[in-house]
């Protein structure tokens, strides 16, 4: 896996898996956040604004903002905040 | 739904501040539970990395973290983690939602010690994905262990500039610039309250060092005044700014980057304060709205008290000495008598600590002149998407506070409860009308506190009997 914006030195002891945005493979290193593995793949546009239509993507970092939230099953979540994990399933929020 | 827990004392947020109240208190004897929304104590500045060992490399913060989290685990103290707090009643009852459902805590003691959000002056663009706040950055490249972007530009004011910035190079990571509305003579003026820490201070230089050391563009006097891109950031626009920070006024330039991180200094986070109907002041030095609290932590309501950056941004040193002395405090109005000697042994020390930060709060203030650079166009409140043009007609037509402005326009209804935008349109009625922050006031704070997905409550509560405190007298 091609190292990019990742700066941790131990990352090639760190355990690797996918998981999938919007049908897409995204490789992830356990402890990441999906938005730190999207932001990895270059992935960096999250979702469209409900309330202007911009596109919006991570830009808290810390939980509070709510703009960079998708979906899994249904639920929407803080990509900040949530662990990728092996096979999960996230999409855009509808 | 079953009983509650019970403690003698419940503490909310396990950074610094939080984490040395709750070792303090136990020690003292207390049975004391502490809750925080993160995976482990630490907070936003001692925030555990995510690399396999765990131990947090070398790094000064990493230890001072590791050794917090380590006394942690060697007290008394009922850790409860990946737990946000939604709700919390008077008397008191701490409602969160954590890995395994909704819980609930009671405690007839609180402490509040959820710490500081960042302050943004908005600026056209800066909804682009590539555009994350100062604050949240340090969170990426510390924590999570990632570049915000291939080539950043780092820009607005404080000392979080600087340690952005030299935690980039540091990672070998690209730095397009270095945008900094302070000029020497901003820094130097606060040199005397700063010399209260030289160890602090040293620490600054050494940044500062790197980041000139690197050649670096360090633009002084400088801000953003838009940021350009379609899906994604690809560029800024700056110029030089006047004294009172006004970046429109002479010249413009164009960076390449695909990256900015952009804050204006960190603001007392007061939602669950106010939820609690405590008195509240404004004190520009602390971060702006802040609980009232005596220096040991106690506020205006029995039994509840608040440490750290959530009582006024004085930044880690003094959050873990203010944290000490509040869970002392806690300890000796339980009865704990031989607390109170502890109390007064440390609050010298921790106002010395609040010196250096109150220099630092005072230093990255956002000033009026950056409300130029907001086009009519330009989104001040993200989660509405509301622009500058519907806040000015909202206070043309009347709108003076903050809460009489949700109403007419929903600026700061959205998800992140206003966090985001209401620090910049109080700004914006205070240009208008002339009128003190105090008579804009804050807005109504409702629960939830944090967003949680009601779905998950369901059943632990009917979200509409809700009770709904009276806002805090001001
Ligand atoms: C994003 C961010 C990054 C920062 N980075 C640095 C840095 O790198 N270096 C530095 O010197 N200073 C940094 N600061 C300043 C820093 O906040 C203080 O120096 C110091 O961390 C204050 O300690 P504290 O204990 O008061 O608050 P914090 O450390 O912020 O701790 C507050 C804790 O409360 C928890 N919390 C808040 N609300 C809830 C809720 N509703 N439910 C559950 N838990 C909750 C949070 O998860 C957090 O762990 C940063 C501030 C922010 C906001
Ligand atoms: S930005 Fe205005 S409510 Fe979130």
């Amino acid at each position: 896996m091609p190292k990019g914006l990742r700066i941790d030195e131990t990352l090639a002891s760190r355990r690797s898996f996918h998981f999938s945005f919007e049908g897409r493979e995204i490789p992830a290193y356990e402890g990441e956040s999906v938005a730190t593995a999207l932001l990895a793949a270059g992935i960096t546009k999250l979702r469209c604004s409900p309330g202007d239509g911009g596109p919006r993507g991570l830009f808290c970092a810390m939980g509070v903002c709510q703009e960079c939230v998708v979906s899994v099953a249904g639920q929407a979540v803080e990509a900040c905040r949530l662990l990728a994990a092996p096979g999960l399933d996230v999409k855009v929020q509808p | 739904m079953s009983a509650p827990d019970a403690f003698d004392l419940a503490v909310i947020g396990g950074g610094p501040a939080g984490a040395s109240a709750a070792i303090e208190a136990g020690r003292a004897g207390l049975r004391v539970v502490l809750l925080d929304e993160g995976r482990s104590a630490g907070g936003q500045v001692y925030r555990a990395p995510v690399s396999g060992t765990g131990a947090s490399s070398g790094q000064p913060d990493g230890a001072v973290g590791d050794r917090l989290r380590a006394d942690l685990a060697a007290s008394t103290v009922d850790c409860r983690f990946d737990h946000r707090i939604w709700l919390v009643e008077r008397g008191f009852r701490v409602h969160g939602l954590g890995p395994d459902g909704p819980a609930t805590v009671e405690a007839p003691r609180l402490v509040i010690a959820v710490g500081a959000q960042e302050r943004h002056r908005p600026v056209p663009g800066w909804t682009l994905p590539g555009v994350i706040g100062l604050a949240g950055a340090t969170n990426l490249i510390k924590s999570q262990k990632i570049l915000p972007g291939r080539r950043v530009v780092v820009a607005g004011s404080g000392p979080l500039l600087l340690l952005v910035a030299a935690s980039i190079l540091k990672a070998g990571g690209e730095l397009a610039a270095v945008i900094d509305a302070n000029g020497r003579m901003d820094w130097l003026r606060h040199a005397p309250q700063l010399m209260a820490r030289p160890d602090l201070v040293g620490r600054g230089a050494k940044w500062l060092a790197a980041i000139l050391r690197a050649g670096v563009p360090l633009l002084s006097r400088h801000a953003l005044r838009r940021i350009v891109g379609d899906d994604h950031v690809e560029g800024v626009v700056a110029g030089p700014v006047t004294g009172d920070w006004d970046p429109s006024a002479s010249g413009e330039f164009q960076i390449a980057c695909d990256a900015v991180c952009f804050g204006y200094g960190l603001a007392p986070a007061t939602e669950t304060t106010r939820l609690l109907g405590v008195k509240h002041e404004y004190v520009p030095d602390m971060g702006g709205w802040r609980a009232v609290t005596l220096p040991d932590g106690s506020t205006s309501v029995a039994g509840l008290y608040v440490c750290g950056d959530g009582a006024g941004v004085l930044g880690a040193a003094a959050a873990a000495l203010q944290g000490r002395v509040t869970g002392l405090a806690a300890a000796r109005d339980s009865g704990h008598a031989n607390a109170a000697d502890a109390v007064e042994r440390l609050l010298p020390q921790a106002a010395r600590a609040g010196r250096f930060g109150m220099a630092m709060t005072g230093l990255a203030l956002p000033r009026d002149g950056l409300l130029s650079a907001m086009t009519p166009e330009t989104i001040i409140c993200r989660c509405e998407g509301l622009r500058r043009a519907d806040i000015d007609s909202a206070i043309a037509a009347g709108s003076q506070t903050l809460n009489g402005l949700k109403s007419a326009t929903r600026c700061g209804m959205g998800p992140c409860g206003g966090r985001v935008c209401e620090d910049t349109a109080a700004a914006l009625i205070a240009q208008h009308t002339g009128l003190s922050r105090e008579a804009i006031g804050q807005s109504t704070s409702r629960p939830p506190l944090r967003p949680v997905p009601l779905g998950q409550l369901a059943g632990a509560f009917n979200y509409l009997d809700l009770p709904m405190p009276e806002p805090a007298p001001q």
